[in-house]
């Protein structure tokens, strides 16, 4: 897996991560590490976040761009990753991604108000994974069990970023020591144990 | 190493201010500007002013008051808040300022949060004014000093308008030097300057005329509006605010693939720069105008064709080239590059899209929060006016009302209560009941009630006061007892207020207390007269912040007839399942329990501790 992720050292390196999920599940924290991370290791970046009303529960994207110096949006089939926190919500956003990119899915499904009323039908989890897989290279798996085995659900935000640090051009230790400087400081040792549970469901 | 940190775009301008020196700001709450007052907040050991005022105009107002002695000084919105301050400003840019005054207005292009796509830049040309339309979160913060220089330089108003991208971006910001506030306020008397009575009005209208003209001038050469020409190219395109680096990537794609080159002028500085745009017309075949919205730029670039009778092919908006609706990205801007000067590729791009996957997606609303207490109002209120009465409704997360019915009419901040006392005096014959939010209230739905009471409407006024301004991101307000500089002051009461203005049926009841709001709301429907029910309940989210917790509920398998009445209900945490025909309750339930109430067989229970 390791010959994949990109050479931190290039400078000149253009890196589109999508992050896509439901308002509430700390996309916007996921983004904010990886923003963060990029200015550390001197990097442009570039970020856009949803912020209003979808965070209501609504269906959130947030994007960033690191190497980027001109618009936040990533245009259509050029992200490098995509980071779905949750599965519907992945599929929703692929079309940001480029052939054979990669995506990180949470397979821990959010219902939406339209779906527990009964009004519309949630598509089939398999359904959703084989179809991103005719496309991309898949990497599904549960983050918000796994976050509950390392202490909290709520840190499934930080599974995910531990999962796509074997990917993203930014260093592990960069990446953990921001994540150290945003959540609150109670909750450091539940957030590194999320962190390397998600980072060795890759590596396995 | 430079000193560098990743910021929010609304940070990022909350830091430009700084660095111009502000000694004053106000502002209302609105998507996507209320980041930059929010983060003023936090800053500690302030050495400039922050409030939260009740509404845009009187944060315009304020500012304009600052200014007046002296000290710079600005004002936050939304584009929409514009409209409600349209008074101050169209005349206090007759009056001008002292200390620089920057008005924040930040647009919404693709209503991501907001009920309409109006284009700031259009009031900064009906008013007279100087504008900023950044490109980059870096531009804005950069822009700020720049633009507290102009405006005390031509003692104007200036307006600052982000979009959505900028004020929601982020990016790695260069920091500058915080120099600290800018002077001491003094107002020097001078009526001839401060008292826009008409003959000094008068005198003003011509030299402001003018005056727009210096500033375009000076503006020409600033470092927001560059010129590249290209000598080997008869194409151009010009492009403003953030359509200027979706374009400017657009192009480097275009050029890398292929041998086209492109003259670009970059207009983020308005009044537009003359002298630029009759360079790249004059050097240019064709010219493509890409910006977002409204065809400012197109306009002029139209004119000065126009008057200097210059042939170049102009193409834009007006000539479909470019959308006049939703934000532009890249991939528009390249599509518009290539349809305007003919460079399509083979329609291999438009079959792999069709190739897309066939499942289909539900849609994903964004909703009331589990435990919302707007939710309970609102099945009250359905409870007892039934489905054929009609629910005017407001501005802020109740308009998600929508999706429990009760939300029938949106227009603007105040407008529920005002648009139901209209329809009852036009002579509607079915029952009225509004709903309007605290925030909302204080700031202009407090008139509305007044008109409604005065002029002897017969509807119910359901104010849904959960203790903060929600939506936008839990700001503090009149009814809440603290200021935005963190002090403790006046907690309004709401009930008092309507009582002053007369209001003779006032009923206060909790949220989650069911059986009482259904009581209150009963005795509303039969009173004649303006009704009021105010419905009290801190918002869920702040609760939980606060550390409050409720014991959850569940759902008795055997006692459940699969009703749905729960379910209909609308709250996160209540599923239905199809299979098994019952409702269950998922870890979303904060413990509200108004759906204890509401169901019909008992089947809903606190779980046991």
């Amino acid at each position: 897996m390791k010959n994949e992720k990109l050479e931190t050292e290039d400078k000149n390196i253009k890196y589109d991560i999508i992050i896509c999920g439901v308002g509430g599940q700390g996309a916007i924290l996921a983004s904010d590490v990886f923003g963060r991370a990029a200015v550390v290791q001197n990097y442009n970046v570039q970020a856009a976040e949803t912020h209003g009303m979808a965070q209501r529960g609504g269906s959130v994207e947030n994007h960033v761009r690191i190497g980027a110096t001109e618009g936040s949006l990533i245009p259509e089939k050029s992200g490098d990753i995509l980071i779905g926190l949750e599965p519907a919500e992945a599929l929703r956003y692929t079309h940001l991604l480029k052939d054979d990119g990669i995506v990180i899915l949470n397979t821990n499904k959010v219902l939406p108000t339209t779906v527990t009323s009964g009004k519309s039908k949630y598509p089939d989890l398999d359904e959703i994974i084989n179809s991103l897989k005719t496309k991309y290279k898949v990497y599904a798996f549960n983050a918000t069990e796994k976050a509950k085995e390392a202490g909290n659900r709520q840190a499934m935000n930080v599974v995910m970023i531990g999962a796509s640090s074997n990917f993203v051009p930014l260093e592990e230790e960069v990446l953990k020591s921001c994540i150290k400087k945003i959540i609150p400081p109670k909750t450091v040792d539940v957030n590194m144990k999320a962190f390397e549970m998600g980072k060795k469901q890759i590596e396995n | 190493m430079e000193n560098k940190e990743y910021m929010l775009g609304n940070s990022a301008i909350a830091r430009g201010l700084l660095e111009g020196g502000v000694g004053f700001v106000s502002g209302y709450p609105g998507t996507p500007s209320s980041e930059i007052i929010d983060t003023l907040r936090t800053v500690e050991e302030k050495d400039f002013y922050v409030e939260w005022s009740v509404n845009e105009k009187v944060a315009v107002e304020a500012a304009i008051g600052a200014a007046f002695t002296g000290i710079r000084s600005a004002a936050t919105m939304k584009h929409v808040g514009l409209n409600v301050a349209a008074d101050p400003l169209m005349t206090v840019s007759y009056s001008g300022i002292e200390g620089g005054l920057i008005i924040i207005s930040a647009d919404d292009p693709s209503f991501h949060s907001s009920q309409n796509e109006q284009d700031s830049r259009r009031y900064a040309e009906f008013a007279l004014l100087p504008c900023f339309d950044p490109s980059t979160p870096q531009e804005a913060k950069d822009m700020i000093p720049y633009a507290f220089e102009i405006s005390e330089k031509y003692k104007k108003v200036v307006i600052f308008r982000p979009t959505t991208r900028i004020c929601h971006g982020k990016s790695d910001i260069k920091l500058g030097e915080i120099p600290g506030k800018s002077g001491e306020a003094n107002f020097e008397k001078d009526t001839s300057r401060w008292v826009m009575l008409p003959q000094n009005a008068k005198r003003r209208h011509p030299v402001i005329i003018d005056l727009q003209k210096e500033i375009q001038k000076e503006l020409e050469e600033s470092p927001w509006n560059t010129l590249e020409l290209k000598n080997t190219s008869k194409l151009g395109i010009i492009a403003s605010g953030i359509a200027s680096a979706y374009t400017k990537e657009a192009i480097k794609e275009i050029e890398n693939k292929t041998k086209n080159e492109f003259s670009f002028l970059k207009i983020c500085a308005y009044p537009a720069p003359e002298e630029k745009i009759k360079k790249i017309l004059k050097h240019c075949d064709t010219v493509l105008i890409i910006e977002e919205l409204e065809p400012i730029v197109e306009d002029r670039v139209r004119i000065i064709a126009q008057q200097n009778k210059i042939k170049t092919e102009i193409l834009g908006k007006y000539t479909n080239h470019v959308s006049r609706v939703n934000e532009l990205n890249t991939d528009i801007c390249k599509n518009s590059i290539e349809n305007a000067f003919g460079l399509k590729e083979s329609a291999s791009l438009v079959d792999e899209a069709n190739n897309e996957t066939e499942i289909e997606l539900p849609v994903r609303p964004p909703t009331l929060c589990p435990g919302c207490s707007h939710r309970a109002a609102f099945q009250a209120m359905k409870d007892i006016f039934g489905r054929s009465a009609i629910y005017p409704g407001d501005i802020g997360c109740y308009t998600l009302g929508i999706q429990n019915g009760t939300v029938d009419t949106t227009v603007c901040m105040g407008a529920s209560i005002s648009i139901a006392a209209g329809m009852s005096k036009a002579g509607e014959k079915k029952h009225i009941c509004c709903a309007i939010g605290d925030s909302t209230f204080f700031h202009s739905g407090m008139n509305s009630l007044m008109n409604a009471i005065y002029n002897k409407a017969d509807i119910t006024v359901s104010i849904l006061d959960n203790r903060i301004t929600a939506m936008t991101g839990h700001q503090p307000n009149p009814g809440v007892g603290i200021t935005a500089m963190g002090e403790e002051t006046y907690s309004v009461s709401i009930e008092e207020l309507c009582k002053a203005m007369g209001a003779e049926f006032i009923r206060v009841v909790s949220a989650y207390d069911y059986d009482s709001c259904k009581t209150a709301f009963k005795e509303a429907k039969s009173f004649r007269g303006v009704s009021v029910v105010i419905v009290k309940q801190a918002c869920a989210i702040v609760e939980r912040k606060a550390g409050v917790r409720r014991t959850p509920y569940y759902v008795k398998t055997d006692k459940c007839k699969g009703c749905k009445r729960c379910v209909n209900f609308g709250c996160p945490a209540i599923e239905y399942d199809n299979e098994t025909a019952i409702a269950t309750i998922n870890s979303q339930c904060n413990g509200c329990g108004v759906c204890a109430y509401i169901c019909s067989f008992d089947a809903i229970l606190e779980v046991e501790k």
